[in-house]
């Protein structure tokens, strides 16, 4: 069977990452700002899991375990401040937190 | 992948394990103690950092560095930088039982083990030597310091400091992660001699190689926050608790420079002539913009986040030189910045007045010398210090990375930087000025605690004697850098 070539993961790998990035950058609502970061982490793991095969090396599925696990542990710490931060401030919208600067 | 598991690898790494098991009996102490008695925690706290130093002392000039499976590497590099954060770590736990106890901090156990937690990742970014443990490492330091800088729960400016830095940790996160899984394509390996051998071979794809250094190049930088990857610093710095903005700024730097100078030299050298240049854009606009935004600010914890980012940018220029020299004028730098920093820290903790966690304004140091002599003394050295004026150690720090910036013949890079620390100079000793010049506007009311007393004493003996004979310092750094 003909198997896909790995550029196609590589290229659906880096419009995933350009979507998040600007979602992180862009987007206004924080939670959405999360969820970009979750999208990512998932260009990662398509990355590494894609090479991982193609070269036919295991570490590369070890590492994208390993950063499956982070990002639930970042997302679960994102959100506690996040449920701290709207219980305070009764916003999602990170154009109304602006109390620090200079 | 196989590997057999022996004792050498459990010895390797029994720094880190004791630090992990310490800060989980750190949490089931909190449990039985009562609330004006969570200082015990702290204090077993540093126990459990003594002995984790004593078990680093014990691996020194180890026969075989590499354990785990070559996960982690125990070389005198990786141990120099262990130190240095336990030094920093032991320092900060002493600041904060007065502040936690004063501020009437709920969860106060919490507090002392979460700083626990994130020096276990410290260590583990300073050991790793391959880049799933670097950036288990990195991750496992972040995670508990985001919780900390939002650890004041009902105050909106910690939840917005804590929000604005994890949003944008995860981003570097991300963009680190992104290059490291373009590099593990390009070379099949994750290990960082691996990565170097395969870059030196000189088979793989310069245009995809230079996006992967740029990517990581730019996490890296979030983390020690240099310009133009600073925004989260100031506002996490003014938010946070001060012991954690003397944690985050001393601490969790010094780890992101432990994790960038292995992964640059060690696995990334082949490609010197790609990294150096975006490494020393980083570092002179770091330089710049740090040191000229800091003129503007009037609160000192802000002024000190933007002095941290040009501090960020004199180290980075030891990487930029590229040589062991380089790198052991950034293990040199590290520690001095730990110490003074955390002096200037200290004194501000001192400066706060009882139960309320802000004033912590530069107008409030107006008169201070007067009847505080003392006090505004330490300030001082730690200020001058700070400025690189000659007789403190931060001018030796600064004097080592220009040294190994002529040797290399970046003169130009040198000069830029003595440039900038000129304009430091300026709100450093602004502040002096405020001290010894003005009148003072009110009674001071300064905290008066042990705890503080003996952080301010180690660092102002540690400011003085690295910057009179940094020479023996200095060799034990340059025996231990990574040499190439």
């Amino acid at each position: 069977m003909e198997s896909i070539p790995v550029t196609w993961f590589v290229a659906l790998s880096a419009i995933l990452f350009l979507i998040g990035a600007s979602g992180v950058l862009l987007r206004k609502n924080l939670v959405i700002m999360l969820m970009s970061l979750e999208l990512i982490f998932n260009a990662v793991n398509i990355n590494l899991v894609a090479f991982s095969y193609y070269l036919q090396d295991l570490t590369g599925q070890l590492f994208a375990i390993f950063s499956i696990t982070i990002a639930a542990c970042e997302v679960a710490v994102a959100l506690g401040i996040l449920i701290a931060l709207v219980r305070n401030r009764r916003t999602f919208s990170a154009d109304e937190i602006k109390t620090l600067n200079g | 992948m196989n590997f057999a598991f022996s004792i050498q690898d459990v010895l390797g790494v029994l720094p880190e394990i004791i630090i992990a098991l310490g800060a989980c009996a750190m949490l089931i102490l909190d449990l039985f103690l009562e609330r004006d008695k969570k200082e015990w925690v702290a204090y077993l706290g540093i126990f459990v950092v003594i002995l984790a130093a004593i078990a680093s002392w014990c691996l020194i000039n180890t026969a075989e560095p590499y354990v785990m499976g070559r996960m982690m590497v125990i070389d005198n590099y990786s141990l120099f930088f262990k130190f240095t954060f336990y030094l920093a770590t032991i320092l900060t736990l002493l600041l904060s039982i007065n502040y936690a106890k004063s501020a009437d901090l709920d969860y106060r156990g919490e507090f002392y083990t979460l700083m626990i937690f994130s020096l276990c990742g410290m260590l583990v970014m300073a050991s790793g030597s391959n880049l799933i443990t670097i950036y288990l490492g990195i991750e496992l330091m972040a995670l508990p310091i985001y919780v900390l800088v939002g650890f004041l729960k009902n105050d909106t400016r910690s939840n917005e400091g804590a929000m604005k830095y994890v949003i944008l940790g995860g981003f570097a996160s991300g963009l680190l992660l992104y290059g490291m899984s373009l590099i593990y394509g390009l070379t099949g390996t994750t290990d960082l001699a691996g990565i170097n051998a395969a870059l030196s071979a000189g088979t793989v794809s310069p245009v995809i190689l230079t996006l992967s250094i740029v990517l990581m190049a730019a996490g890296f930088c979030f983390k020690l926050a240099g310009f133009p990857f600073h925004m989260w610093a100031p506002d996490a710095y003014q938010a946070a608790p001060t012991p954690v903005t003397a944690f985050m700024a001393v601490a969790s730097k010094g780890a992101a420079f432990a994790a960038i100078v292995r992964v640059f030299l060690e696995a990334l050298y082949p490609a010197y002539a790609e990294w150096q240049m975006i490494l020393a854009v980083i570092a002179v606009l770091s330089m710049f913009y740090g040191n000229t935004v800091a003129i503007m600010q009037t609160n000192i914890k802000r002024m000190l986040a933007y002095s941290s980012i040009g501090h960020a940018g004199y180290a980075l220029l030891g990487l930029v030189a590229g040589t062991g020299e380089g790198s052991a004028a950034i293990m040199f730098y590290i520690l001095v910045y730990t110490l003074m920093n955390l002096g200037a820290f200290a004194v501000i903790i001192m400066m706060r007045k009882t139960g309320k966690v802000a004033g912590d304004s530069i107008y409030d140091y107006k008169g201070l010398a007067k009847n505080n002599k003392v006090v505004a003394l330490v300030m001082l050295i730690f200020l001058f210090s700070l400025a690189g004026i000659p007789p403190m150690a931060g001018f030796m720090g600064k004097l080592y990375i220009f040294m190994a910036l002529i040797n290399q013949g970046y003169i130009i890079l040198a000069v830029l930087g003595i440039l900038t620390t000129a304009i430091a100079a300026f709100f450093y000793i602004r502040i002096v000025l405020f001290m010894y010049m003005k009148e003072p506007e009110g009674e001071f009311d300064l905290v008066k605690s042990c705890a503080l007393y003996i952080v301010i004493a180690i660092s102002v003996i540690g400011v003085i004697l690295l910057g009179v004979v940094p020479g023996s310092l200095m060799e034990l750094a340059s025996k231990a850098a990574l040499l190439l």
